[in-house]
């Protein structure tokens, strides 16, 4: 819960739909999530099923067609573009399956990106993205740029981008999509301690059933709705 | 917002080394075409104006009219030394008249000849065209009087004729007169027109009319008027004296012109003006084309770096951000490119005066409006992809290949 008691993220009867008439197209179908502060939720399901799109509204990069999504209590359907920037800018952060890291821009300048948009002093920005590097263990390797680390290193350096503004929320896309199963273990350790630690609230796509495990919870998503658990325990899971 | 804007566009700018500079080489090869175009114009500009100068300020040539058509050689009627004698008499804003005669003869001395344009005048001649020696003494009165054959020579006369050697008190031949020359005059090179001011030889006109000539004929009249008096009411008196020393009635149109040489300088040198205004635009155009270029590579460079913009976006840049990031990287490669510009441009110029004769003018004004200039071009022809760049959908363009 937020201080005043507010879960971080309330969606009621959220829809969205793509194109208009005839060729409209319904990716999300009414669904309802609330997820508490601190908590790691897991979000599976088939491509296709609304997932993305799903995380896409939580990430205040899209804004849904019906229904409320209120993140910390403050309706983000009603904000201008700009106004889910600077969300975005001050509480959320961001991990992708394909690091989306800039090239030819050494680690420490890519975990720096965010701060300049803050506005800090370039002092206070070496810092900061030094203390996150430390954090994701990429002590020393701040001058290499990405093409000059593995891909486990450059979705460390990824996060250490997303964790230096502090952010209530991180979302990750699929963020072992791309890495062998030993890399995919260091990464969801880290994402475990900076749940556990810093309290960060985690919310996650995936596909694999062994990632999900990591987190405290699943969301099942199917054809656009979320699968309610009663169903799924019904089903016997899977 | 505005430094980390630049740190970006220089970081951006060192990244594509080639390719920077091929986007700038369009705004290079303009600025550096207006600025050569202007100031090797400038430099013409002035030659003309020091040229026209140092013919003689304040200077009327009165000339017989001479008929166009079937005809041609009845010419109207030459004029006299009386002439001369009444001008100065008559019109005391005249400083000067000198009569000339005037022809192109061959010069013999020893085993050299030349050929080169002989005048026969008397010493005003030396006032109203502003010539002064280098050596040696203008006519003496006996020598005038008595048409002594006496001759002071240009530089190019006494380069051909006797090189190096001293040619006061050397005889010369002139159409076959022994005429002992006096005087040197100072160089004054090339005129306005392209002609070899150096390249004459002047003898009293008396000398001149009897010994070559064998006629009384003036051809020329050249006046200088006084400094601080009105050329044209001059021109006017001269041309009143004139028609009644010709008795010309009210309807007869003037035999004789009278010429301003102010004038002619003027015509001149806006002729030159107006030359390198045109030729400053046509250099102009490319400097939009240089623009255009610009424009082509952002918009390239806005599509090649969708994702990089989509990050930005994601991690919370505003759309005026973006914005500001590619505009400013823009209007900082068109100032490179005009700098770069500048730089070539004054080498250029200072090499192509020198080897067209013509004196190198530093002209700041269009040098700093070339630069305002070419960073305009660059926000100008940049706003457009850093829209593009600023309005891209964050969702749409991390998916970007």
């Amino acid at each position: 819960m937020t201080p005043d008691g507010r879960p971080l993220v309330e969606l009621r009867r959220v829809t969205k739909t793509y194109g208009r008439g005839a060729a409209a197209m319904q990716a999300l179908g009414g669904i309802d999530i609330v997820i508490a502060q601190g908590e790691f939720v897991a979000v599976m399901g088939p491509s296709g099923s609304g997932k993305s799109t799903c995380m896409n509204l939580i990430g205040c990069l899209d804004t849904p067609s019906s229904g409320s999504y209120l993140f910390q209590g403050v309706e983000v359907g009603g904000l201008t573009r700009d106004q889910r920037a600077l969300l975005r800018r001050h509480y959320l952060g961001f991990v992708f399956q394909g690091f989306n890291l800039l090239n030819r821009t050494s680690a420490l300048e890519n975990v720096e990106l965010p701060l300049i948009y803050r506005g800090d002093p370039a002092e206070q920005r070496h810092q900061r993205a030094r203390e996150a590097l430390a954090e994701v263990g990429l002590a020393g390797w701040e001058d290499h740029t990405p093409g000059e680390l593995s891909g486990g290193q450059q979705q460390r350096v990824a996060i250490a981008r997303a964790i230096v503004t502090r952010p209530a929320l991180l979302l990750a896309d699929e963020p072992t999509g791309n890495l062998d199963s030993a890399r995919s273990q260091e990464i969801m350790t880290i994402l475990t301690r900076l749940n556990r630690e810093q309290g960060i609230t985690i919310v996650m796509v995936t596909h694999e059933p062994d990632m999900a495990a990591y987190a405290g919870r699943t969301i099942h998503f199917r054809d656009g709705l979320v699968v309610p658990a009663a169903e799924r325990a019904h089903q016997g899971g899977g | 917002m505005l430094w980390n804007a630049f740190a970006l566009a220089l970081r951006e700018i060192r990244r594509n080394v080639l390719r920077s500079f091929l986007t700038i080489l369009g705004i290079v090869i303009g600025v550096a075409a207006v600025i050569i175009m202007v100031t090797l114009g400038g430099g013409a500009t002035l030659q003309v104006t020091q040229q026209i100068a140092s013919l003689g300020s304040n200077l009327l040539i009165i000339s017989p009219s001479r008929r166009l058509g079937p005809g041609q050689n009845v010419g109207a009627a030459l004029f006299s030394v009386g002439d001369a004698q009444a001008l100065v008499r008559e019109i005391p804003a005249l400083a000067a008249v000198a009569p000339m005669a005037s022809r192109s003869l061959t010069v013999v001395y020893g085993h050299a000849n030349w050929s080169t344009q002989v005048i026969g005048t008397s010493n005003e001649y030396f006032t109203v065209r502003n010539l002064t020696l280098r050596s040696g003494r203008r006519f003496s009165d006996s020598e005038l009087r008595a048409g002594a054959p006496a001759c002071i020579i240009g530089q190019t006369v006494r380069d051909k004729l006797f090189g190096r050697q001293d040619p006061l008190g050397e005889r010369i031949r002139v159409q076959g007169i022994a005429c002992s020359v006096v005087g040197l005059l100072e160089p004054k090179g090339q005129s306005a027109m392209g002609s070899d001011q150096d390249d004459l030889a002047i003898m009293p006109l008396r000398a001149y009319q009897r010994r070559i000539a064998g006629n009384q004929d003036v051809n020329q009249l050249q006046v200088s008027v006084r400094e601080g008096t009105s050329t044209s009411r001059a021109q006017q008196d001269i041309e009143h004296l004139m028609r009644e020393r010709r008795h010309l009635s009210a309807n007869e149109e003037s035999n004789f012109n009278v010429m301003d040489m102010k004038e002619i300088s003027k015509m001149l040198t806006s002729t030159t003006e107006v030359l390198t205004a045109l030729l400053g635009a046509v250099a102009a155009v490319s400097l939009l084309v240089g623009g255009i270029g610009i424009m082509n590579i952002m918009l390239v460079s806005v599509t090649e770096r969708t994702r990089e913009i989509g990050i930005r976006l994601a991690i919370g840049a505003l759309e005026r951000e973006v914005l500001l990031q590619f505009l400013v990287e823009a209007a900082v490669l068109s100032s490179l490119g005009g700098l770069i510009g500048i730089a070539l441009a004054l080498v250029a110029s200072a090499v192509l005066a020198a080897l067209l004769n013509v004196p190198f003018v530093f002209n700041a004004t269009i040098v700093a409006v070339a630069f305002v200039f070419s960073a305009t071009v660059g926000l100008v022809f940049g706003y457009f992809p850093a829209r593009k760049a600023a309005r891209l959908d964050p969702i749409e363009a991390l998916r970007h290949e």
